[in-house]
């Protein structure tokens, strides 16, 4: 049924249709309005006998997700930022014990300084985990990649994130059509788990394994992963025939077949992109662009099969490995290995920062020709950045970097002293 | 003829004393049809009292729930000697995640089964000393905060074991751990610190909270057994020497156990929703040397350079427990 509703209500619409069992879930902007709107479905009976756990803290909320999906219930929770630190424990553990929980980030920036607004670095300080990782283009595709995702998750034993765009998706308004329980009841049987927790079958979980045997779980977790690249077109493949949409998959490419540049990213930002993509291309440029989906597992052939065409990539993307550059950019060069073409690196959106029409106009110009640095960073304030790195230079050991800013500028408190 | 009733005192922690009660009020342990849910072969060193808790613990709580048991094991001792890869020791439904979040785990499982419909099977959560005053603490409080359905058991041995004997919050003062060395002004864990869950628990208003030792058999099992009469969240600290960590002969832990106990340092008692209901009287109280001396972990308060007025500092700790507790009563020696 089409609906105007704000993403994280769609969102919840979607795993509520889910059937989850046990939702865990703590509080952190921009995840909230997604488990409260679930909270409010559970209490009100909407989902049957299904539990709201309001835990202590995120650690609290994975670790309970933990317990209740090793006792074979489909098992959910949200969080964003902090929050997916603060649990980072318990998302290796989760993934390491083959445990199928469903997981919504609402992507959101890491402090210090502390920032609310959106970019990918809480998702991908993660990416590492033995998680799924899926990125939602649009309201529509996160509340779509839900439902893939519980599917996805119990097929290969392994829990998947499904990372929305905080604010940009999880608060925004838009129609999205919300599917009807029986065609999600059609597309996702019942979770059936072999090993549960069990008086009348017992079993030990989470043995300490030694150098014997840790290898072989290891791969074994990325065989699980390499199985899903096989299982994630299929899903989206009989999501498209049960529900008449495109979403989910592991690449999706846009206006990719003649161009000469391609633009890579992940998440809300390939709205943007594909808007510059049409401009220019009115001006006959030869430009396309393509939305990585899934993360984790890195879709390594099938986007080496629409990129190696190109005559030049740009991964845009809103994370940033401090000291190195893109946190996503080695990836692609891992996909094209071997194959010698210009990568361009845009680090861009970090806190929040608005990716506008404008400067990526700008920069895919200069990449065009061939004119842009390694890794470029989208409408930096290089006055503010280079006055601070002077000052830095006369007055070294100063500590915290917005308030040294903020000083300089003579703006803060701190002039107190 | 004149005949005199033998009072057995300690029937059923000795194998004479349990063959003298009838089948129904016999231990757990005495029963050849227990569980033994931590079975023989584990890791544990000689005289471990908390493979010994354990084993009480969960053979009891099996016992009252006719074998519906799943636990949860935070990181330790416990999980490391019970569960190396491809072995496990445990004979029931039992998994381990991490070393501060068992309690959170075992709400997840409790809850799971409540969406199941599951009423029968019970959960337990336990971890050491370490794993429940410190790094576990804030989901423990949750769990006891939310009322979860959880028995939590800490197997206190006042430190850090596993990572070789560093202080917790739950090592007693003056003791020498590797982080707390008997050396400078004030050898061993400084006085002043530490944390009393069991009371801390109390706090939570939760329905049932007790402590324990291995040296009383049948008082641990009839507190595990009442712990399981209840539903919400449930506490019971129980005291289990570490040989290895203590310096202590592993033939002392039972003994060591029983005199932590009469010298007032670890008092035993019961709480319900908030409220010490009864506690174990202490006999005859003995003074606190007797418990600290054979443990090397307090080595340096006696000997040639003996410190005499720490352990009167101590002293004063088992004392005001005494006095809190009411455990020397008059009256109470037939519990
Ligand atoms: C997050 C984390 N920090 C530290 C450790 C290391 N560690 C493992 S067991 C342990 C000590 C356990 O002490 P306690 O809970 O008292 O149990 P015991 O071994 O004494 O029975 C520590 C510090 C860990 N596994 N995880
Ligand atoms: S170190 Fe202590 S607690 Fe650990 S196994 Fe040995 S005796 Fe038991
Ligand atoms: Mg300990």
């Amino acid at each position: 049924m089409l609906q105007q509703v704000e993403g994280s209500h769609g969102i919840a619409e979607a795993v509520a249709l889910c059937r989850p069992e046990v939702i865990s879930a703590y509080p952190i902007t921009p995840q909230t309005h997604i488990v409260e709107d679930l909270g409010a479905m559970v209490k009100r009976g909407d989902l049957g006998n299904a539990r709201f756990m309001t835990v202590e803290s995120e650690f609290g909320a994975m670790s309970a997700a933990i317990g209740s999906s090793a006792t074979g219930a489909r098992t959910y929770t949200a969080t964003s930022s902090q929050g997916m630190l603060f649990m980072a424990e318990a998302v290796y553990n989760a993934s390491g014990l083959g445990l199928p929980i469903v997981m919504t980030v609402g992507n959101r920036a890491i402090g210090a300084p502390i920032n609310i607004w959106n970019d990918h670095t809480d998702s991908m300080s993660m990416r590492d985990s033995g998680w799924i990782q899926l990125y939602a283009q649009s309201n529509q595709e996160a509340l779509d990649l839900h439902i893939q995702a519980f599917r996805l998750a119990e097929a290969v034993s392994c829990p998947v994130m499904v990372c929305v765009d905080g604010f940009i998706l999880t608060h925004a308004y838009e129609r999205v059509d919300i599917p009807e329980q029986k065609q999600v009841d059609e597309y996702l049987p019942s979770f059936q788990p072999r090993q549960v927790l069990d008086p009348n079958r017992p079993i030990s979980i989470g043995a300490m394994v030694g150098p014997e045997a840790f290898t072989e779980v290891r791969y074994l977790e990325h065989h699980k992963q390499l199985e899903a690249l096989k299982i994630i077109p299929t899903l989206q493949k009989e999501f498209h025939e049960k529900f008449g949409r495109d979403s989910g998959g592991l690449v999706s490419g846009y206006r990719t077949e003649d161009a000469d540049t391609l633009i890579v990213a992940l998440g809300s930002v390939n709205g943007t992109i594909q808007d510059v993509v049409d401009e220019m291309r009115e001006d006959g440029v030869l430009i396309g662009s393509v939305s990585i989906c899934s993360f984790r597992p890195f879709p390594l052939a099938a986007l080496r099969e629409v990129l190696k065409k190109a005559k030049r990539v740009i991964m845009l993307e809103k994370s940033f490995a401090v000291g190195l550059g893109g946190v996503v950019d080695p990836n692609i060069r891992m996909t094209l290995r071997g194959i010698s073409k210009p990568i361009y690196n845009i680090i861009a959106g970090l806190g929040g920062r608005a990716i506008t029409k404008k400067s990526l106009h700008e920069v895919f110009d200069k990449a065009i020709k061939d004119e842009l640095e390694g890794t470029h960073f989208l409408d930096l304030q290089w006055d503010i950045v280079n006055k601070e790195i002077e000052r830095e230079k006369q007055q070294p050991r100063s500590g915290p970097i917005a308030e040294n800013i903020l000083r300089d500028i003579g703006s803060v408190a701190s002039d107190i002293a | 003829m004149i005949t005199q009733r033998v009072k057995f005192y300690q029937t059923d922690t000795f194998t004479a004393g349990s063959r003298l009660v009838d089948m129904e009020s016999r231990s757990v342990q005495a029963n050849m049809e227990r569980t033994n849910s931590l079975n023989s072969g584990h890791r544990a060193c000689q005289g471990c009292g908390e493979a010994l808790g354990a084993r009480y613990a969960i053979d009891a709580a099996m016992h009252a729930t006719d074998n519906k048991i799943i636990a949860v094991n935070a990181t330790g001792c416990l999980e490391v000697f019970s569960t190396p890869y491809p072995e496990t020791s445990w004979q029931i439904a039992w998994i381990h995640s991490l070393f501060g979040n068992a309690a959170a785990v075992a709400s997840g499982v409790a809850e799971a089964l409540a969406v199941k419909g599951d009423t029968e099977t019970r959960v337990i959560a336990q971890g050491g000393d370490g794993g429940t005053t410190d790094i576990g603490f804030g989901c423990l409080s949750g769990m006891f905060e939310r009322n979860d359905d959880v028995l939590y058991i800490c197997y206190d041995n006042q430190g850090y074991m596993n990572t070789g004997v560093q202080r917790s919050s739950a090592t007693p003062p003056t003791a020498r751990t590797a982080t707390t060395m008997p050396v400078g002004p004030e050898p061993g864990n400084v006085f002043g610190t530490g944390k009393d869950v069991p009371r801390i628990a109390m706090a939570h208003d939760i329905p049932y909270v007790a402590t324990a030792t291995v040296a009383n058999l049948k008082d641990l099992e009839a507190k595990v057994k009442k712990a399981m009469s209840f539903r919400g969240a449930r506490y019971i600290h129980i005291f289990v020497p570490c040989p290895l960590g203590w310096g202590s002969q592993t033939y002392d832990t039972i003994r060591l156990a029983r005199l932590v106990v009469e010298c007032g340092l670890f008092p035993l008692y019961e709480a319900e929703y908030g409220e010490v209901i009864r506690v174990i009287p202490i006999r005859r109280q003995v003074p606190v040397e007797e418990y600290l001396k054979p443990q090397r972990r307090f080595a340096h308060l006696f000997g040639k350079k003996g410190n005499p007025e720490t352990i009167a500092k101590l002293q004063v700790m088992a004392d005001k427990n005494i006095q809190k507790y009411g455990l020397l009563k008059k009256g109470g020696e037939d519990e």
